[in-house]
């Protein structure tokens, strides 16, 4: 099919973005601190003519709740047989269902009930042996059938929690851990793209989008800042890709939250919430909800009211903005989808023994094959290795990291809790500078264990080490030995060779060596310091101090 | 030739009396004698003999796909048929040319059928007297018949007088007429509420409603998908059996089919009615039926007492509730279903495109005649949030209870439900439009809907003509899945009544007046 064009008004959204000048800007969110109970924000205005500041520095609390959309990982879209790929040629991924041509019906697709079984599962909910499906009406241009299939009233899981875990206190040095309830998650359809060309007035749809799964996870208004939500929303991701239901690239938009956020002062009712649509960057989450908070304070302390809309985030701008409103307060007119009979589900105990195996989903069988989820690979790591909770953490943050610290490990002798630290600091701050994956690492596992020996055995030292590390960076296809051998970095093993150099270092330095000698022995790590540049490096320090004071002493 | 039953056709096809395309020419040019019926809104002439000539070949190899292969069939102008236009009968679609087949048209392909073309109905279905599509009203084709003309038009008007010709009843009237004159051997009509068995019965032919779920609605433009069942219509009930056997089985391209594998029959004649228990539901003797039909009706239960059945009234409490249920029901899917006609993807598109918005209020202005728009209008009252507590919930609860009616019945031992199919025989087309077509539908429903409404199964037997020479239908419903049990009593039936040929006066070109049913031993 090819794409339809067509004018609309999209002057209205651009022309309600607010001017760079108007717009506060915060800064890591340091406009604002953490008042004395968790959660509650200082305003840090002190006006007289607030009502806020009638009670001194009024504490504001905000509450965040997140409706995240997360696109199924499946080869063929939700009720259609079509293919499910990323940045394909615009409408080749359309079926005649995903056109909604008159007459086609859903059939829904196995795989997708699988993911969102598998996900309600590791969020502990509640999997509903039925569910139902329906259509929630509205007129768009890139939903062909003028409704979407969703399961508003009786949805696949219900009543789960999801606990992550964050850095507070002031230097961010101590980790806490917080829960946010899970409400429901919900299979339903995606819809397609619209993407607007402002000059010719014209709206392209690209339908390779429409019908896609997505899984709707719903959380409870338990959070309280940007950096919970942020947290919180890391944490789904990371369990989603370890369970493989969702890629949860947030770049290809298969992660998408939306944020409702309101403000109130402790023990009053909750306020007005607004709704900050389509946050789809990890980046920006926290900025945005952060940002909302602080606006809706700043509205309340001048007297005004917050509204009831949706907000888009402009990351540009650095702050939200009231959307074009779907033509103000929409009537969805809910209704069971007709097409579809209830999604039953089974467990190996109502499983009917002349079932098609392939034809059902069994609960049990799929809770049996859940994998490791992070949590659980996290407390692993720290009772393995003996590292810190929070190294286990970045271990998990980085996409293969935990994997190539393990393999490390199993490739050299050295101290796992030695490892790490080559691993967090040099090796990810390295990747860190370059803009890498762990999988583009021109520094392979291998090449790091066997670099780790040879420190470990004392073949070269530390600073050697560094040295050689940022050799293998380049990527030449030397092994950490060759260049320890070309560069002439393994240290001194000839004791004899060690003493001359020693000796002739005394030889030349006779004013240091009085100091020394007269009892001044800080003067000693001046002369090691000196046997350390003669040799580059190559001289265990250990052993340079014993050598030195054993002649010192004669 | 044209006249005789499908089986027999089709036996004549085997033995080498007629060939495919012999018989495929001869539909097409009846169809075009009859073109003033209104029947037929796409003629697929280039195709449909292009399909007799595979077949022949095949009959020619003794490779015949089975029984319809070289048969002439039409279908309802809400299948989807691939390259042939498929409009509804409306503005929306006029053009239309679907790239798929709906499940069903493709199984009549598969069998060797050849499709002549897409007949006439109201608008997307919506309707009771095939009168109000955008191509005009279908004809009946008994305004034409001796029996009709004999009675009634000799009286009043002259011989060429045409302003008293008869509406089908609808919504499937073009498959009705189509059928009812001769051109084709059997026909898909849709049924939601009785757009099937109302056009039957009023043309005179049999009209199968098979049970919700048997078979598939892929490819068929939704009225009510929760109801919307293809329906079968054919001169006879064996032909309805043989037409079911083809269709009928799980679709898994339609979720709501039923996966247990469909074994098709042969009916049977049974010979000892004494094991047989009829119900004759009370609350079917309703205002505004005629006393010809109502003692049609009774006249009917007699010949099953007679033959040793059990004839038993019994009560069906939830019926008077039927049509408004049924309204509700319908328009919140119909404003659903039709959400789709935006102009975008398909269809007709207005040239108002100031905005989405404008383009899609100005293409559904344009796209849909005033019933669509209304039904769309009050489903969506229904569908409001603070709307649907009150009327689509409500208007559930009470299809549960219709339904349960028949449960009941049928768990007190009932085999079959035996009632009218319609209040009386067909009206002019000038008296028919008096009234506007809710209440049309609503009035034209009443004893077919319930069966929609239950998923059951549900068929209209020709049964006598009225004194002004019209066809008069009964309807029997069956429980579900029990199509084999329905039909083999609606045969029975059928061979009691004996009713009789149309006589189509001037258009039968091919002299030979058939013969073994025409007079009626039933009721003349």
């Amino acid at each position: 099919m090819a794409a339809s064009i067509l004018r609309r008004c999209w002057g209205s959204l651009l022309a309600q973005r607010c001017r760079t000048g108007d717009v506060p800007v915060l800064h890591n969110g340091q406009t604002w601190r953490r008042a004395q109970a968790p959660g509650s924000i200082a305003s840090g205005r002190r006006a007289g003519n607030s009502p806020a500041g009638e009670r001194g520095v009024a504490p504001w609390v905000a509450v965040v709740g997140l409706e995240i959309h997360a696109q199924i990982s499946s080869n063929s879209k939700l009720f259609s047989g079509s293919q499910v790929q990323f940045a394909a040629p615009p409408n080749s991924l359309v079926s005649f269902f995903d056109a909604s041509l008159p007459g086609t019906l859903p059939a829904l697709n196995r795989r997708c009930v699988e993911a969102a079984v598998m996900t309600g599962l590791a969020l502990n909910c509640r999997i509903n042996k039925k569910s139902l499906f329906d259509r929630k009406h509205y007129f768009y241009a890139d939903l062909p059938a003028g409704y979407q299939i969703t399961q508003q009233r009786l949805p696949v899981a219900v009543n789960g929690s999801l606990s992550y875990s964050l850095c507070v206190g002031g230097k961010k040095n101590q980790m806490v851990t917080r829960t946010v309830r899970i409400k429901q998650i919900q299979l339903e359809q995606d819809s397609g793209k619209s993407l607007h060309d402002d000059t010719r007035s014209q709206t392209l749809i690209d339908l390779n989008r429409a019908g896609v799964g997505l899984m709707e996870v719903v959380m409870e208004p338990d959070m309280s800042s940007g950096e919970e939500a942020a947290a919180a929303v890391r944490e789904l991701q990371l369990i989603l890709q370890t369970l493989g239901s969702s890629q949860a690239i947030m770049a290809e938009g298969q992660l998408r939250v939306d944020a409702n956020v309101s403000v109130h002062h402790p023990g009053e009712a909750y306020g007005v919430r607004t709704e900050v649509k389509n946050i789809n960057s990890a980046r920006f989450l926290a900025r945005a909800i952060d940002y909302e908070i602080q606006r809706q304070i700043k509205e309340l302390e001048n007297g005004q009211t917050v509204m009831n809309e949706t907000r888009a985030f402009d990351y540009k701008l650095g702050c939200t903005i009231p959307m074009r409103d779907k033509e103000g307060k929409q009537d969805y007119r809910f209704m069971p989808e007709p097409n579809l009979p209830p999604l039953i589900l089974y467990d190996s105990k109502s499983l009917p023994a002349n079932m098609n195996h392939q034809q059902v989903v069994n609960i049990d069988w799929i809770r049996e094959r859940l994998p490791d989820l992070p949590s659980v690979k996290r407390v692993k790591l720290v009772e393995q290795y003996g590292i810190l909770p929070e190294h286990s953490f970045t271990l998990l943050n980085e996409d293969g990291l935990m994997e190539f610290f393990q393999n490390v490990v199993r490739q050299t002798q050295m101290n796992p809790k030695k490892v790490i630290g080559w691993i967090l600091n040099d090796m990810l701050c390295y990747l860190k500078q370059h803009n890498l994956t762990v999988k583009e690492s021109p520094v392979s596992s291998l090449l790091l264990a066997d670099l780790l020996n040879l420190l470990e055995r004392g073949a070269i030292s530390s600073s050697a080490a560094k040295q050689v590390f940022e050799e293998l960076w380049k990527g030449e296809g030397k092994t950490p030995l060759q260049i320890v051998k070309e560069k002439k970095l393994e240290l001194i093993q000839d004791q004899q060779e060690f003493e001359q150099i020693c000796q002739a270092v005394m030889e030349g330095h006779q004013e240091e060596v009085m100091e020394i000698k007269k009892g001044n022995r800080k003067v000693l790590n001046k002369l090691i310091g000196l046997v350390q540049r003669t040799t580059r490096g190559r001289a265990d320090p250990v052993l340079v101090k014993q050598i030195l004071e054993k002649r010192l002493s004669q | 030739m044209l006249r005789v039953s499908l089986r027999e056709i089709s036996a004549a096809l085997k033995e080498g009396q007629v060939t495919p395309t012999e018989l495929c020419q001869r539909c097409l040019s009846f169809i075009k004698a009859t073109k003033f019926l209104n029947a037929y809104i796409t003629i697929a002439e280039e195709t449909a003999l292009k399909q007799a000539e595979e077949s022949e070949e095949r009959y020619r190899r003794g490779q015949i796909l089975g029984d319809l292969d070289g048969i002439p069939v039409a279908v309802k102008d809400n299948f989807n048929t691939a390259g042939i236009e498929t409009t509804c009968a409306s503005n929306m679609l006029k053009g239309y040319i679907p790239p798929y087949n709906a499940t069903v048209v493709q199984k009549l392909l598969d069998q060797g059928a050849v499709l002549l073309g897409k007949t006439n109905l109201d608008e997307f279905a919506m309707g009771s007297g095939s009168t109000d599509g955008i191509f005009g009203p279908v004809r009946n084709p008994w305004s034409y018949s001796r029996q009709y003309r004999d009675k009634c038009v000799q009286n009043s008007h002259p011989e060429k007088e045409d302003s008293n010709w008869l509406i089908t009843g609808g919504s499937s009237g073009g498959s009705a007429a189509a059928v009812s004159s001769f051109t084709c051997f059997a026909a898909l009509g849709s049924d939601t509420g009785g757009s099937t068995r109302n056009p039957a019965a009023h043309c005179g032919v049999v009209g199968l409603k098979p049970t919700y779920g048997l078979i598939s609605r892929h490819g068929l433009i939704p009225l009510v998908n929760s109801m919307d069942v293809p329906g079968i219509l054919t001169r006879c009930v064996d032909d309805a059996a043989i037409v079911l056997g083809v269709l009928a089985g799980h679709d898994p391209k339609d979720s709501t089919t039923v996966q247990d594998p469909f074994k098709s029959f042969e009916l049977t004649c049974f010979t000892d009615a004494s094991k047989l228990c009829i119900g004759i539901p009370k609350e079917y003797h309703a205002p505004g039926l005629s006393s010809e039909t109502l003692a049609l009706w009774s006249k009917a239960a007699d010949l099953f007492e007679n033959a040793g059945a059990k004839v038993i009234e019994v009560s069906l409490p939830h019926t008077r509730y039927s049509v408004v249920c049924y309204h509700v029901l319908c328009t919140s899917e119909v404003a659903s279903n039709m959400a789709r006609f935006d102009g975008l993807e398909y269809g007709h598109r207005s040239s108002m495109d100031k905005s989405t918005e404008v383009m899609y209020a100005a293409t559904r202005r344009e796209g849909f005649n005033d019933v669509v728009r209304g039904r769309i209008l009050s489903g969506n009252y229904f569908l409001l949030k603070q709307n649907y507590e009150n009327y689509f919930i409500k208007a559930q609860k009470v299809r549960r209870l219709i339904a349960k009616d028949f449960v009941n019945v049928f768990h007190s031992g009932i085999d079959v439900l035996l009632t009218p199919t319609t209040l009386s025989d067909t009206i002019p087309y000038v008296e028919f439009i008096k009234e506007d077509n809710r209440t049309r539908s609503a009035q034209d429903d009443i004893f077919t809907q319930a069966a929609n409404m239950a998923g059951l199964p549900a068929i209209t037997v020709p049964t006598a003509l009225s004194e002004k020479g019209l066809p008069v239908g009964l309807q029997f419903i069956g429980r579900a899945f029990q199509e084999q049990q329905l039909l083999t009593v609606a045969k029975w039936f059928e061979k009691q009544v004996k009713f009789p040929m149309i006589q189509l006066q001037g258009i039968m070109d091919h002299g030979h007046t058939v013969s073994h049913h025409q007079k009626s031993a039933f009721f003349s």
